[in-house]
């Protein structure tokens, strides 16, 4: 494993451009070359710690046949671009971007570079060579929101998200309508804070959230910044990515964390058996992607079992938050009784139900 | 909109300002003496790294505090050594020293991920802070009232001592202070250490307070907004006060505005405002007194005697 910073990684690709391009003669004795750029740090105890976690289990389980490599902190921007293509010229075979804001980006390198595979987290655009994966957290978001719920005394819940994206909305209407499902009046109140990771902003917008009547709050930012708040504060809120207990023991009412670990090595092997083609992966609680951390002691035995009654219904198929009727903030009926919002449609969803008090 | 609500909102503007603050006052000391520091969000790492690792260590948060402002002092000094006795670019060694500060705390704090700590409570006894009303008076962490102490300290150094009036011929014409026996470069190190020392502080606010614990570049960006805040402050300890807790109200207005869903405008022009309407401010009133904008005239200049 080497450690890149973006800084490291200028110098090296200056370096490593002016070397011929080893991939076309590599032979099957070399190892499967695999990168990943990250949005944030690896220290962040959340999103891309829980990638980086992913990526040492990949090493961990195909040991000398892959090599891995990491760069983090790029930004969601143009900046991406010379990163994702200097990876491609390093030999990597295999790159995964893991945040949403990668998506142009990964295209339009994957066209400069047709033989090496691009796997793209959280977006919708494919290519020949560009896979799409996520995880639907929302089912996560369900079982938290089912919790969140339960617990509110005062019918007002927090959601701290970072950007309005599809994968921040559909966590924000899962939450709310799970929660909804068990007190019919609670309202969701929404911060998005523009950004993935910021610690004191975080902290600052859940203090916002909790001054205006928020007892349970939920996070879609990478830092456990917001549940030392609660647990300052005496409210409670969620890990987000990871089990974040020991930052509150109090007020970690549960955690949603994400495993990627599978799906990497699932992929590598792909690559090197030839078997890789161009995917949609979209898995759940059902294929274990997503899984809840045990429920705090505090959580009363009726909240977890509705919490594990729709857990369990989602491993078994047999459950679905975005069942409707579902109402939008307007009032308008977006889903009909006994209909269901598809992923397809989820995947590009823009709008927040009903009860969700948004800016 | 209760008073109560207000108060509790006041609460939040108090801590978003105070590591500003306080690594603002530092570099307003920094720049007086006419030279420019852009390392203050590298030192601000390093304190919080240092002040995190102290006190998870030893379990007592004032030795990392202590440990917070030494760390930065040193950092500072290094860069001291560059730009005052090898006559670096000021510029360039202070962005320097920010990168620099960004990979020694990764590479210190990567022991450090994943551990909490206490947050450190306000000095004074709860009994003081039982309602929203005293909590405002008594229930901060003790950083707060050091910042609020050290930039009127500062502004009283300044504008009151006979060392403040020294400082600031150091800074506005240093051939000429030199000329009558000031010892230049000694003051210059010893207001780049005063300045490391206040970032260490901040840094140390951010991880022993803010959110008691160590993550990556946690400082996110703080040390920019607190230069930024000392130039349009146009050098002056009151108006950094002033400023720098509007600059704070701004910020918690934006999140006050998204969460009660009063804010029409997009997401991304709120989280932009406090930058816009802080310079337009600035801008107005350093026009209306013509003194607001004055740098210190050596800011930025190597001093090199008989050079």
């Amino acid at each position: 494993m080497t450690k890149f910073t973006r800084r490291d990684f200028v110098k090296t690709a200056a370096a490593a451009s002016v070397l011929p391009l080893m991939g076309a003669s590599a032979n099957a004795a070399e190892p499967l070359k695999v990168a990943y750029i990250y949005i944030g740090p690896v220290g962040d105890y959340g999103w891309t710690w829980a990638h980086d976690k992913g990526r040492k289990e990949l090493e961990a389980a195909l040991g000398s046949a892959v090599k891995t490599s990491y760069v983090e902190n790029v930004k969601e921007d143009a900046s991406a671009i010379p990163v994702l293509r200097d990876l491609a010229r390093q030999g990597n075979k295999l790159i995964f971007a893991t945040s949403f804001g990668y998506m142009d980006q990964v295209l339009e390198v994957a066209k400069e570079f047709p033989d090496v595979k691009f796997e793209h987290c959280t977006g919708f655009k494919r290519a020949d060579n560009v896979t799409t994966y996520n995880s639907r957290f929302h089912e996560g978001r369900a079982v938290t929101g089912t919790l969140a719920g339960k617990v509110s005394k005062s019918g007002v819940i927090g959601y701290l998200g970072s950007f309005k994206i599809p994968e921040v909305v559909m966590g924000v209407n899962a939450y709310t309508l799970a929660a909804q499902a068990i007190n019919p009046k609670i309202e969701t109140k929404l911060v998005m804070i523009d950004s993935w990771f910021d610690p004191a902003k975080e902290t600052s917008a859940t203090e916002t959230l909790a001054n205006l009547g928020c007892d349970v709050i939920a996070t879609h930012t990478d830092s456990p910044a917001p549940l030392q708040f609660c647990q300052k504060k005496g409210i409670f809120g969620f890990g987000q990515g990871a089990d974040m207990s020991k930052f509150a023991p109090k007020a970690q009412l549960s955690a949603i964390e994400d495993i990627w670990g599978p799906h990497y090595i699932a992929r590598a092997k792909a690559m090197i058996d030839g078997s890789w083609k161009s995917e949609d992966f979209w898995d759940g609680i059902k294929e274990g992607s997503v899984k809840i951390s045990p429920y705090n002691a505090s959580v009363p035995k009726d909240a977890q079992d509705a919490a594990n009654k729709v857990f369990e219904g989602y491993r078994a198929g047999t459950y679905d938050v975005f069942t409707g009727p579902i109402y939008d903030q307007a009032g308008t009926l977006r889903v009909k009784a006994g209909e269901k919002l598809g992923l397809g449609d989820l995947a590009t969803i823009d709008w927040y139900v009903k009860g969700v008090q948004s800016a | 909109m209760t008073i109560t609500f207000i108060l509790d909102a006041l609460i939040t503007v108090i801590g978003i300002t105070t590591p500003i603050l306080l690594a603002a006052t530092g570099e307003l000391i920094v720049e007086k003496s006419g030279v420019i520091n852009l390392g203050v969000e590298g030192m601000m790492l390093v304190g919080a790294i240092a002040g995190f690792a102290v006190t998870f260590e030893t379990g007592n948060p004032w030795l990392g505090i202590l440990i917070a402002m030494v760390s930065g002092a040193v950092a500072a000094s290094i860069f001291g050594v560059m730009v005052l006795s090898l006559g670096a670019n000021q510029v360039a060694t202070g962005l320097a020293l920010t990168i620099f500060g960004i990979g020694l705390s990764s590479l210190i704090g990567s022991n450090y991920v994943g551990i909490a700590i206490d947050p450190l409570d306000s000095p004074f006894p709860d009994t003081l802070a039982l309602d929203t009303f005293w909590r405002i008076v008594f229930g901060h962490s003790p950083f707060v009232y050091f910042a609020v102490f050290l930039v009127l300290a500062t502004g009283f150094f300044l504008n009151k001592t006979r060392a403040g009036l020294v400082l600031r011929a150091v800074g506005e014409n240093d051939f000429s202070a030199h000329s009558i026996g000031y010892p230049v470069i000694r003051i210059r190190y010893l207001a780049i250490a005063f300045g490391g020392a206040a970032a260490g502080i901040a840094g140390a606010d951010f991880s022993l307070v803010i959110s008691p614990l160590w993550a990556e570049q946690m400082t996110a960006g703080r040390g920019w907004i607190a230069l930024a805040l000392v130039v349009f402050a146009g050098w002056r300890a009151g108006r950094l006060l002033a400023g720098s807790y509007f600059f704070g109200v701004l910020m918690a207005l934006e999140l006050y505005a998204k969460a009660s869903g009063f804010a029409i405008l997009p997401s991304q022009f709120w989280a932009a405002m406090p930058y816009l309407i802080a310079v337009i401010v600035l801008a107005l009133l350093s026009s209306r007194d013509g003194k607001g904008g004055k740098a210190p005239a050596c800011l930025g200049k190597p001093f090199i005697p008989n050079g």
